[in-house]
């Protein structure tokens, strides 16, 4: 019994994860990411004051890396930090969406 | 008699019914609008107000800038892709279109209104074109430091004498542009003026060139009647001591932050707009805003300023009273407020609200929504009156 529930509480949460982002903050999303990174990096993302976000560009880079610069910015840089407006899963989803398009 | 009499009429009438003759179009009360998504921009008229047309084609216009001709008749777009077009004002139609770099940020006009010069980012530099045919006359790579390197080119501006000013982002110069022969221009250049400056402005004057600095506090300042002098350093110990905030998008610097003896700048990591007496040079006020300023825009007769912010916090306008310096209205007229246009006398202002897909026309007397047209995405708007404004 207990442990049929232990799989119904990890199938609830592993859901949860996966619908975290739900459409509307998609939407909200991509709109930050064509538009706020996109008035330095362009739009599509190749470069202005940032440099390209292709995915030519992103290729050799780390998502660590990546992420790193997105939640805290890069010292010495025109690059903010962003992570009081995205959490770690919507930053990892952006760079998807980055290498991917 | 008679008959030749009902003729000409007949004549007459016709030849007032054909097009062209009935519609006349002016240059003076046009504009353009920026629509940064799409690639495309409309062509408005702000006496009426109405949206004339729309052009598309003219590539990557997630920034983009534009100077007049001095007839008003054509615009001359500036695309991040490099894309230079020259659209016909009266005609609705791109004139001429050339891809001149691989990114570039901006432009001016010469003081004659025969030379366009445009700020590259990729390769950094300026380029130097004829305004009737596009004709390239001169590229200037943004040459700096030791090793050679190319800078990016920022806050380029035509000055009188038939010159150009522009600073380099990653050179920390500022370089003067003597463009008599346009085909072979001379520059010269001012070194270690300050870290990184990331945009300039002309006083309305042609007097002072002013670049904000990104890299350290204060503005980098020449004195072009006297630019034997060099460049000099002014504000560079305000708020040295306050918390540094993060910027979201880089504040502008545009001939319009200058009203009667004041400079009004955006505070770079503050939320704060700062007032300069440009008698002295000196730090009078620090404003505090509503969030990081973007633009700071002085109403024609230099009595209000209005102020838009950068993300998180675009959503809101302020309007400061430059009779005691404070906030007299916050207004909040939609999401993602990019750009704002003073009617040529300044008795209306028009918003760029992205995010709401329009275009917003306000009274600055009574601040009241006075219009609003459609735009799909728009940022940048440009008004004809700049034409014949020196560094506009």
């Amino acid at each position: 019994m207990r442990n049929l529930l232990l799989v119904f509480v990890m199938t609830i949460s592993t859901e949860i994860s996966a619908n975290e982002l739900t459409s509307v903050r998609q939407q909200e999303l991509l709109n930050m990411l064509k538009h706020d990174c996109g008035s330095c990096h362009g739009l599509p993302p190749k470069g202005g004051l940032g440099p390209s976000l292709m995915p030519e560009a992103l290729a050799g880079k780390s998502d660590a890396l990546l992420a790193d610069a997105i939640q805290n910015g890069r010292a010495g840089t025109a690059m903010p930090p962003w992570k009081s407006f995205l959490t770690v899963d919507e930053t990892a989803w952006l760079i998807q969406q980055l290498r991917t398009h | 008699m008679k008959l030749s009499y009902s003729r000409s009429l007949l004549i007459f009438l016709l030849s007032s019914a054909l097009p062209g003759h009935a519609e006349l179009r002016a240059t003076g009360d046009l504009g353009v609008v920026i629509e940064r998504e799409t690639g495309s921009i409309q062509i408005v008229n702000t006496t009426k107000p109405v949206s004339l047309s729309r052009i598309e084609g003219l590539g990557d216009l997630s920034h983009a800038s534009i100077v007049f001709s001095r007839d008003q008749r054509y615009a001359y777009v500036f695309g991040r892709d490099g894309g230079l077009t020259k659209i016909d004002l009266l005609q609705d139609k791109i004139d001429k279109r050339i891809i001149q770099a691989g990114n570039s940020i901006g432009g001016a006009i010469s003081q004659d209104g025969k030379v366009i010069a445009v700020s590259n980012y990729t390769p950094g530099g300026v380029k130097l074109f004829d305004a009737v045919t596009l004709e390239q006359l001169a590229e200037i790579p943004a040459i700096y430091g030791e090793d050679n390197k190319l800078s990016k080119v920022v806050g380029l501006v035509d000055a009188p004498g038939q010159r150009f000013v522009c600073s380099l982002f990653e050179g920390n110069e500022i370089w003067l542009i003597d463009a008599k022969n346009p085909r072979q221009p001379v520059v010269k250049k001012f070194k270690d003026i300050g870290k990184q400056p990331y945009d300039a402005l002309l006083t309305p004057d042609g007097h002072y060139y002013g670049a904000g600095l990104f890299g350290e506090k204060g503005l980098a300042l020449l004195d072009l009647w006297q630019p034997e002098k060099g460049v000099e350093h002014i504000l560079e110990d305000y708020g040295k001591d306050d918390e540094q905030m993060p910027v979201y998008k880089m504040p502008h610097l545009e001939g319009w932050t200058v009203a009667g003896d004041w400079l009004l700048v955006p505070a770079v990591g503050l939320h704060e707009v700062l007032v300069i007496d440009t008698r002295e040079w000196e730090l009078v006020k620090r404003i505090p805003v509503a969030g990081q300023p973007v633009f700071v825009t002085s109403r024609p007769d230099g009595r209000q300023v209005w102020v838009n912010f950068a993300f998180p916090d675009n959503q809101t306008v302020q309007v400061i009273d430059l009779k005691d310096f404070n906030v007299l209205k916050t207004l909040q007229p939609g999401k993602a407020v990019l750009h704002m246009e003073f009617s040529p006398r300044g008795e209306s202002v028009w918003l760029a609200v992205r995010d709401e897909d329009r275009v917003m026309v306000y009274d600055t007397e009574t601040f009241a929504e006075t219009a609003r047209l459609p735009a799909q995405k728009p940022s940048g708007i440009f008004f004809t009156d700049r034409a014949n404004r020196i560094g506009w």
